[in-house]
């Protein structure tokens, strides 16, 4: 079996532990987010809803615990997103050309930068359920051992899914572009509104009829429902609002992801395809 | 000048009536030629004479589109791979990431060829040593002098053990002390057997390296030979001269024997002669004053790589109006 794409993720991983001060931000800055925007808004969310009368027998999860999976997933979209930059600056000033004229299999590049993007996105997601925890959010609370070995995976195995689609979205817009600003710009344009209109802040019933079909179709949606559930669990008041996950949903919404991540490997393979570099 | 051919199996690389345009110019306009085994064939011609383009579709980065061209007995089109896997590649710009080290560039390479771990472990080693970065092993290739990252990428081309190494303007931007040992190393390389195609915009480099040159402008191979062939056929010595009647002395001058062609410049003219320059400017110099006609001007010296180039380039001025067009001036471009 040809395997090429180690080739490529062995490489991503140097330049990722190489650069000091990237490695160290890319680290920090998530726990950042869910130290100062999480306590602050949980501070007050909490205030908000606390007089809602508790419903017995079912847990009703503080607001740092509900976007502490936001965090996860907002994490992981940035960081996927610009997975793709390294292939526009080889492209430009490094060794696309090297790896385009060599025998191997363009795939091989798509899947070595998914793959390298993907362990990138673990590392964040484990120190923000870490960091979570470590501040007050109530993740795996009351799962027994094995419910958090359960839980733990569930949560890696969205965000993988994840990752890859918007990886192989990021080297696919990557390949086809020739600066990084530009690169740079078309994320900042696509980051937003996939942030926005998902549940990661806020529980998007309230929201307007036309950002809400947008949320339902949102692949970062998807991903935050499987994060809630394997992080939470199946029943929980967040935000006065009572969720309930059943299994379908969760496959419903992993398949959503790997549908999403088969057509961007699609376009992704596609651009590469039509790549010329010289 | 006629060309030989080699037959088939002597030629590595192989082009037929290659062309290659970008929307409607015509960047390779209709080039053949082939490439022995074993030896320095260059690409001499200006930027944008179309050496890149031609060089871009043998290494298989660009489609043909139109000819035939053969490289390591496959077909670029048909047999990509197998092109790949037959050449080792030096591009015109550097390649390197700046921050991996001298050996993770070798060794990403070594696996992006699919070699075996102790394969290029000795590879690496070797190739280090030929090129005399053995001490650079863990150095950042940004702390590397331009010199030693041609010397790194020349290593790289070399890692799979290539039949044929392409080196596009391999010395470009290099002082002229690393220049003139860039080309030991390409022709210590050449001597283990590795046969070279390059391209340059360098006349000397071009005249110092190769067994065979092409000359090509404007899309089009003007003339392919043996540097010394090429040089020959300007004649055996060039005498530049100006005079107080250039006109009259050009009609003397075009019917001495010794004299094979006669080329005007902005203020004289250049004699190419078939013998020794320094037994026919006597000659020379005798005819004209008998006709009363006074050199102001003389210059003698051998033809250079630089005056073939011009010749072939330049617009012949055979068919341009006298004193239009500067022979032995160094093209733009060209330097």
């Amino acid at each position: 079996m040809p395997m090429g794409f180690t080739t490529i993720y062995w490489r991503d991983m140097i330049r990722f532990v190489r650069f000091k001060t990237l490695l160290v931000s890319s680290l920090l800055q998530p726990a950042l987010w869910l130290a100062f925007f999480g306590i602050a808004m949980s501070s007050n969310f909490d205030a908000l809803t606390a007089g809602i009368p508790v419903t017995p027998g079912i847990q009703t999860v503080s607001y740092l615990t509900f976007m502490g999976a936001g965090i996860i997933a907002m994490t992981t979209l940035f960081t996927s997103l610009f997975g793709g930059i390294v292939i526009l600056f080889d492209k430009n000033w490094g060794l696309m050309r090297e790896i385009l004229a060599s025998p191997m299999n363009r795939n091989h590049i798509i899947i070595g930068i998914g793959l390298s993007g993907v362990t990138k996105s673990f590392i964040q997601a484990i120190i923000i359920i870490v960091f979570g925890i470590l501040i007050g959010a109530a993740f795996f609370a009351g799962f027994t051992a094995v419910e958090i070995i359960i839980g733990i995976a569930g949560i890696l195995a969205f965000v993988a899914m994840f990752a890859l689609g918007f990886l192989f979205l990021s080297a696919a817009i990557a390949i086809s572009m020739e600066s990084p600003e530009g690169l740079q710009g078309v994320v900042t344009l696509l980051t937003l509104p996939i942030f926005f209109t998902s549940n990661a802040l806020y529980p998007i019933d309230a929201l307007p009829e036309f950002l809400k079909t947008l949320a339902l179709y949102n692949p970062m949606t998807w991903l935050i429902t499987g994060i809630r559930y394997f992080a939470i669990g199946s029943d929980f008041i967040a935000v006065g609002k009572h969720y309930q996950y059943t299994p379908s949903v969760i496959i419903i919404s992993y398949i959503g992801l790997m549908v999403f991540a088969t057509l961007m490997f699609g376009l992704a393979w596609w651009r590469f395809q039509k790549a010329v570099v010289t | 000048m006629p060309e030989q051919f080699p037959n088939n199996d002597q030629a590595i690389i192989r082009v037929e009536n290659l062309e290659h345009s970008y929307g409607t110019f015509n960047a390779v306009d209709g080039i053949s030629f082939s490439v022995k085994r074993g030896e320095i064939f260059s690409f001499l011609g200006p930027n944008g004479a179309g050496k890149s383009t031609a060089i871009n579709v043998l290494i298989t980065l660009l489609a043909k589109q139109k000819g035939e061209a053969y490289v390591a007995g496959y077909d670029v089109t048909r047999e990509p791979q197998k092109v790949r896997e037959s050449i080792g590649i030096v591009f015109q710009d550097i390649t390197l990431d700046r921050d991996m080290t001298v050996w993770e560039i070798l060794e990403f390479h070594g696996r992006l060829y699919n070699m075996p771990r102790e394969e290029r472990q000795k590879r690496i080693d070797e190739l280090l040593s030929l090129v005399q970065l053995d001490t650079k092993r863990d150095e950042r290739t940004k702390n590397l002098s331009g010199g030693m990252k041609r010397r790194l990428e020349i290593a790289r081309g070399l890692m799979t053990r290539p039949k044929v190494l392409f080196l596009d303007e391999p010395t470009i931007g290099l002082d002229p002390q690393t220049r003139m040992r860039m080309w030991d190393y390409i022709k210590g390389v050449n001597n283990e057997g590795t046969t070279i195609f390059l391209t340059t915009h360098y006349m000397d480099e071009a005249d110092q390296l190769s067994d065979r040159i092409s000359i090509i402008d404007q899309g089009k191979i003007i003339i392919s030979g043996k540097p010394w062939e090429l040089k020959n056929t300007l004649g055996r010595d060039l005498i530049y001269m100006e005079t107080n009647d250039n006109e009259s002395a050009l009609r003397l001058l075009k019917d001495l024997s010794s004299v094979r062609d006669i080329k005007t410049k902005p203020k004289g003219f250049v004699l190419m002669v078939n013998e020794d320059g320094t037994k026919v400017l006597p000659v020379v110099i005798d005819t004209l004053r008998k006709a009363g006609i006074e050199a102001l001007t003389i210059n003698l010296k051998k033809p250079s790589m630089d005056d073939v180039f011009v010749f072939y380039t330049g617009k012949d001025l055979r068919d341009v109006p006298a004193g239009k067009t500067p022979v032995l001036a160094k093209q733009a471009g060209g330097r």
